[in-house]
């Protein structure tokens, strides 16, 4: 029977099938962070277990590490306890850890490809929803909770029931100063942030092809906000170039048996999908997120929506919550939105071509002067890359501040955060009501949308800037 | 895990749809290292104003629905992040049964494995269910017959027979995946041989 790629990875991984369908999934890779561990570390010392396979899991501090000179620790009391506790437990469960002065640490789902421990065919989770993001490498990658953390450590499986199959093909070219980010905005406000709930969805066609495997972590990671667990991509010769000789990758004989095994990681052409939609790659614009979803999506030529045209009940109670949340006037153009911060990082967009796009655009020119921007690279190696090409430079010439490495105001668990009703720029990957501080208000941008908000001062499209 | 068999009480209604897990439960609040302390900051925004007073208007700050058990929400409640600190603040508060029409997927595993009943229903009933809640009038909610008793009237609603199973009785599913050792071991040797290089050894 012809089968998807998703499916060809489930039925790989089967440890067990009961009769109701309900399945023990083995599971390759388990990432985790200090934020949600530390109750399943508590639960394994209350039930006597112990981690069944330590070299599987990978272990990192990024929400709450201050991004500012660490040589002065963690200031906050109840960060600083989740970092040592997760030390701490890391030392005696036999976890490997990149603790916060390692050159290596970062956010969780940009070290697991920077490291090659992220690989094709594999079964990877993590406490975090954003572990879609390894779905980039055509691996079945998906976030938990912290109950299933315990039961992967404990057991290296999960309790899984299979999702369905759904397939989104994005088809020609992009146009100038477009990027992946926008493409997955785009995707989001198509099909809705419920609209992927209960499937895997398999990105295909030639723009997807086309991507760099940076470029496809963007828009696996934000599958999530279309309510999708997993997202995935077929790997290719670009994945394959990309691990090749990273530290964690297969080496010799086994690089050579991986890659055949890679090689076999296609969805057959006349397998079956669920749900299937098409977008034309030539057709998406640069957009913003104007509301307090990632749903709420329009194009930066658009204007802001009018609750009074929508027939919908839940959806203008809806809309009229956002814009009274988000300060914003219905029907006001998308240009008209005044900025005062600037974020460029996160899990979507802190690795380093995100950082050389907003810096391409930066070169030369100031931000304007109310607008407070800052950079966070996504790990200290993306930190290091960007400082040998001059990038760093570049950002705090323009009027960035150049940070060290960590989730920070993507969801503004360290210092990092939005003071009430200020408004801010931003590459990462939710707009939630107080998703970066109380009050605090999110347009999720590319990065070079972003470069563009802080030199314009308000919400700007990239392709003015655009040589 | 505590079990879950029926419960009645007077429900608390929300209706709001997209209800995220940030709006749960605050990333302030995910510091802890404990599953227990998070109800007083269950839905935190919407709950206290910036001088963390009670925000009258919020209904779970309104008598009875501050003691509600049961809390009836708009469509995709739970998105978001995947913090089990939701479920946990829910729980704690003293919320052990949601009722929506949609939930995000790792929100809705979370609930069972904290002995918390999601209820699926279609948007109808839930219009109906939530007038039960502002005429402040008790309804029923039993797992083992799946049904919700209202008035004189009840709907059936649908669970996962394992997911069912496993909250009357309480189990703990570490244990019982752990009585598949053999069959994990099987497969680890399997794949040493089929795939050696996951084991990185």
């Amino acid at each position: 029977m012809s089968t998807t790629l998703y499916d060809k990875i489930w039925n790989d991984h089967l440890v067990d099938q009961q009769d109701d369908g309900t399945a023990l999934l083995f599971v390759d890779r388990h990432l985790v962070h200090e934020v949600t561990s530390p109750q399943a570390f508590e639960g394994l010392r209350n039930t006597n277990r112990k981690v069944r396979r330590p070299n599987l899991t990978l272990a990192v501090a990024d929400h709450n590490v201050p991004t500012t000179d660490r040589t002065k620790g963690i200031a906050d009391e109840e960060s600083k306890i989740q970092v040592d506790t997760l030390e701490a437990n890391c030392k005696e469960f036999g976890i490997q850890l990149f603790g916060m002065n390692d050159k290596r640490q970062g956010i969780v789902h940009i070290i697991g490809p920077e490291q090659g421990f992220t690989q094709p065919g594999t079964v990877i989770v993590c406490g975090d929803s954003h572990t879609a993001t390894h779905g980039a490498f055509g691996s079945l990658a998906f976030g938990i909770g912290t109950s299933e953390v315990e039961h992967v450590l404990a057991t290296q499986t999960l309790v899984q029931k299979k999702a369905k199959n759904f397939r989104i093909n994005v088809n020609g070219q992009l146009p100038l100063g477009v990027t992946s980010k926008d493409v997955i905005l785009q995707i989001i406000g198509k099909i809705g942030t419920a609209g992927g709930t209960g499937s895997v969805i398999e990105y295909s066609g030639d723009l997807i092809r086309s991507l760099s495997v940076e470029q496809r972590m963007t828009i696996c990671n934000m599958t999530i906000e279309g309510g999708a667990r997993a997202g995935l991509i077929e790997p290719d010769e670009k994945i394959f170039n990309y691990l090749k000789g990273k530290p964690m990758s297969p080496k010799g004989d086994n690089w050579e048996k991986a890659l055949d095994y890679w090689n076999t990681l296609k969805t057959d052409t006349d397998a079956n999908f669920d749900q299937e939609i098409n977008l034309k790659a030539n057709e998406i614009l640069p957009m913003i997120t104007w509301g307090t979803s990632p749903q709420d999506v329009i194009t930066i030529d658009g204007k802001v929506p009018n609750p009074q045209s929508e027939n919908d009940e839940d959806k203008k109670n809806s809309i009229e919550r956002s814009l009274k949340y988000m300060g914003l006037r219905p029907d006001m153009a998308a240009k008209d939105i005044k900025i005062d911060k600037v974020f460029i990082g996160s899990c979507t967009n802190g690795r380093i071509e995100d950082l050389r796009e907003a810096a391409k655009i930066l070169k030369n020119k100031k931000i304007s002067s109310h607008v407070n921007a800052m950079v966070v690279p996504g790990s200290g190696l993306v930190k290091e890359q960007a400082e040998q090409e001059g990038l760093d430079k570049i950002f705090v010439e323009s009027g960035f501040e150049w940070r060290e490495p960590g989730c920070s105001m993507c969801l503004a668990m360290n210092a990092d955060k939005l003071k009430p009703e200020e408004r801010c720029a931003s590459t990462s990957n939710r707009n939630f009501e107080g998703r970066q501080g109380r009050g605090g208000r999110t347009h999720l941008v590319s990065p070079g949308m972003a470069a563009a908000a802080a030199i314009s001062g308000s919400l700007d499209d990239v392709r003015k800037y655009q040589n | 895990m505590k079990k879950f068999n029926s419960l009645k009480g007077i429900p608390a209604y929300l209706p709001i749809v997209n209800i995220d897990t940030d709006m749960i439960i605050p990333k302030q609040f995910l510091k802890t290292i404990k599953r227990t302390g998070l109800g007083k900051n269950l839905f935190f925004e919407m709950r206290y104003d910036n001088q963390g007073k009670e925000i009258g208007d919020f209904v779970l700050n309104q008598n009875p629905y501050n003691n509600s058990k049961i809390l009836i929400t708009g469509k995709n409640f739970g998105c978001g992040s995947s913090r089990e600190h939701a479920p946990w603040a829910l729980l704690d508060f003293g919320i052990t049964c949601v009722i929506s029409s949609s939930y995000a997927d790792i929100f809705f595993s979370n609930c069972f494995k904290n002995g918390i009943l999601p209820i699926i229903l279609e948007e109808e009933k839930i219009k109906e269910l939530s007038e039960y809640a502002n005429r402040k009038e008790e309804i029923s909610v039993d797992l083992n017959e799946e049904k919700i008793v209202y008035g004189n009237n009840e709907i059936k609603f649908q669970v996962d027979p394992f997911k069912k199973k496993c909250l009357l009785e309480g189990l703990d599913d570490i244990a019982l995946s752990l009585k598949k050792s053999d069959k994990i071991e099987n497969f680890e040797s399997s794949l040493k041989n089929k795939k050696p290089w996951i084991f990185n050894d």
